[in-house]
């Protein structure tokens, strides 16, 4: 696998703001790369940097091999990017849009190619509709034809499923994985945990730094440890307990709770013990698989 | 420079969408024309007048007549006593109140000085002296012809004097209208509003929309996106000119005296500096209404006044002269009267078009390089 995105030890600060503090991460060809952690992380501005709109404070950032603030027009040439507010012209149709942005890409017959992306989008009956008036997930899939339309080798993609309704995120994903079929590579970020167990690899970024790097199975499989999922009464008091008189890590999901124990069969009846003294009621309890959520929060709570 | 091609027929494609904006643009010079041809004058056509006469006599009569008889005043009240001319006035029904003594016809009878008494509603600085003005002349004539009167009337002889009759022309404006010196100035305000609010407007829409952000990503740079948002802006302008300048010639029969090619030259060396303030007010503004109130309130107003477009810069304070020296406006609207009203060209206009030029240039590139840092 070649690294066709290589990003070393890249810092970027706002006034006195760290946001980007010293990462170092490369991207393969072909793969869907996700850059993963809540708001504030870092995730736009390192994609912003990628993409050549803000210049790095310090630290390289190489595409194709090529330095971005030096070959910037060369490299936006072979790369699309989808920010994260829709950005395209409202007044202008489906048609337009993509013709305009075919236009100053320089790509001359691209009327086959708009009828593929708006086949592939689902768009076509629309074409001729007026961008403002596409719905959010619709605005979402335009945005991707228009990026898409001079054939790049990577596409940026800043949160775009953010504000999309379920079932057009299922779309997105759907069309994302086309993308991939045909090599293109995908650098993403989202604050959805669910979206980056489908990426290849991530980078969970927390305060602007990278907390984990890798396939979102090895990231899980580093953790040594086991969880348990407790279903029970008085949630609140029992994650509570678990947490200062015993002291585990626990993770709270709605109506269940997940404790981190280093082997069921030594940890799991302290537990029980604890809550049962409490008159806490167990309805429920499993070891399951850790999820990237359970990872990240454990490792946001280990750096503390 | 493909790309700016790219853009222009995107910025028109745009306009056709929008026909609000389609509409300001053909409909404002119109409307600004007619404003300011008809509505903004300062001419006083129609002085409305009491007359308060206590002598009552044939003389007072055909003074009062006199008035009536030269086209500009309408007596349209005759008191009776002092408290309806004090009313009057203070109504703001009247703009002069004449009142003749009841000794007027005896006194100039006598040969004395007779004293008319003339009060002004001053609110109006300006139409209470024109309107002073009238008075004294018809006032002068008046009594002109009672020498004449008064020698028929003694069988005296008119002792020849020396007199000096000055012959009055007036150049480029004959009538002495407003609207003469008025309406070319439009050209000047459409060229800027067309090339300075909406030129910016344009440009931070881009912005406030996210598109700039997303043209920035492509291959276009930041200069042919510069260029290809002005280029439509700039055409606009000229269509505008070009309507004012019919309408000006066929409405109001203010035809352009000197050369129209020296005219439209000249305004693209203006529209160099209003594009160039756009531009800087779309670097220093986030949203469309921030560009809107920078444009109209910092840009456009003081530009407006300080220009000489309304009032006289030579009845300006001294300071406020020198400062009209850095208004672009200014000297394009010394231009634009100099060419429409007096006929001048290049010959006799050079030195205000070479300070537009370097103007512009300067004003362009400034902006243009805080444009390109912003962006890059």
């Amino acid at each position: 696998m070649e690294a066709i995105i290589k990003i070393k030890s890249l810092k970027k600060s706002y006034d006195d703001i760290k946001a980007v503090k010293d990462i170092s991460l490369e991207v393969y060809e072909g793969e869907m790369f996700g850059l993963v952690g809540p708001d504030g992380a870092g995730k736009t501005t390192t994609i912003r940097i990628l993409c050549g709109l803000l210049k790095p404070e310090s630290g390289s950032v190489k595409i194709f091999e090529k330095d971005i603030i030096k070959n910037k027009k060369e490299i936006q040439n072979q790369i699309g990017y989808l920010s994260q507010k829709f950005s395209l012209y409202g007044d202008l149709s489906i048609d337009e849009n993509i013709e305009f942005f075919a236009d100053i890409h320089g790509v001359k017959d691209y009327q086959q190619r708009r009828d593929e992306l708006l086949e592939f989008t689902r768009l076509k009956p629309f074409r001729n509709r007026i961008a403002e008036k596409l719905s959010g997930g619709m605005k979402q899939k335009l945005a991707l034809a228009c990026s898409l339309i001079h054939k790049p080798k990577i596409i940026f993609l800043d949160e775009p499923t953010t504000g999309v309704d379920p079932v057009s995120r299922r779309d997105f994903w759907k069309i994302l994985s086309g993308l991939i079929k045909e090599k293109i590579t995908i650098v993403l970020t989202t604050p959805y945990l669910d979206e980056a167990e489908r990426c290849n690899r991530v980078a969970l970024m927390n305060k602007g730094e990278i907390i984990s790097l890798d396939t979102p199975n090895k990231i899980k499989q580093a953790l040594e440890k086991e969880i348990i999922e407790i279903v029970c009464t008085k949630i609140r008091e029992a994650y509570k307990l678990i947490r200062d008189e015993i002291g585990f890590e626990v993770q709270m999901f709605g109506d269940r709770i997940n404790v981190i124990i280093n082997n069921i069969e030594k940890d799991y009846p302290k537990i029980e013990k604890a809550l049962k003294e409490h008159s806490v009621e167990i309805l429920n309890y499993r070891k399951i698989t850790p999820s990237l959520e359970n990872i990240f929060i454990h490792l946001v709570r280990k750096a503390g | 420079m493909k790309n700016v091609i790219h853009i222009i027929k995107k910025e028109f494609l745009q306009f056709k969408r929008d026909p609000k904006m389609f509409g300001i643009i053909l409909v404002s010079p119109v409307l600004q024309l007619i404003l300011l041809g008809y509505a903004a004058t300062l001419d006083v056509k129609i002085v409305h007048t009491l007359v308060f006469d206590q002598d009552r006599s044939e003389l007072s009569k055909d003074y009062i007549k006199r008035f009536e008889n030269s086209g500009f005043f309408s007596i349209d009240y005759y008191a009776t006593d002092y408290n309806q001319v004090t009313e009057q006035i203070n109504d703001g029904d009247i703009i002069v109140a004449i009142v003749i003594p009841n000794d007027f016809e005896k006194k100039i009878q006598r040969h004395e000085t007779a004293k008319v008494q003339l009060l002004f509603n001053g609110s109006d600085g300006n139409t209470a002296s024109i309107v002073a003005g009238y008075i004294s002349n018809i006032t002068g004539k008046f009594s002109q012809n009672l020498f004449p009167d008064y020698f028929n009337v003694n069988g005296g002889r008119i002792i020849p004097s020396a007199q000096i009759t000055p012959v009055i022309r007036i150049w480029y404006n004959p009538s002495l209208q407003t609207r003469n010196f008025m309406v070319p100035g439009i050209v000047g305000l459409l060229l800027s509003n067309i090339t300075l609010i909406l030129a910016s407007l344009a440009i931070v829409k881009e912005k406030e929309v996210g598109t700039l952000e997303q043209l920035m990503v492509t291959p276009i740079k930041p200069f042919e996106l510069m260029i290809g948002k002005m280029i439509p802006f700039i055409i606009l302008g000229f269509a505008a000119v070009i309507i004012v300048i019919t309408a000006m010639t066929f409405i109001f029969n203010i035809p352009v005296r000197g050369n129209i090619f020296f005219l439209l030259f000249a305004s693209f060396l203006y529209v160099l500096s209003t594009l160039g303030f756009g531009l800087l007010v779309s670097t220093i503004s986030h949203t469309q209404q921030q560009a809107m109130m920078i444009s109209i309130f910092g840009i456009m107003i003081p530009m407006v006044y300080l220009s000489g477009f309304a009032f006289p810069i030579e009845n300006m304070p001294k300071i406020i002269q020198a400062v009209s020296y850095v208004i672009p406006l200014r000297y394009f609207i010394t231009i634009i009267r100099g060419v429409i009203l007096k006929g001048l060209g290049f010959t006799d206009l050079w030195i205000e078009a070479s300070v537009l030029f370097v103007m512009g240039i300067s004003i362009l590139l400034l902006s243009s390089l805080r444009f390109r840092k912003k962006l890059g």
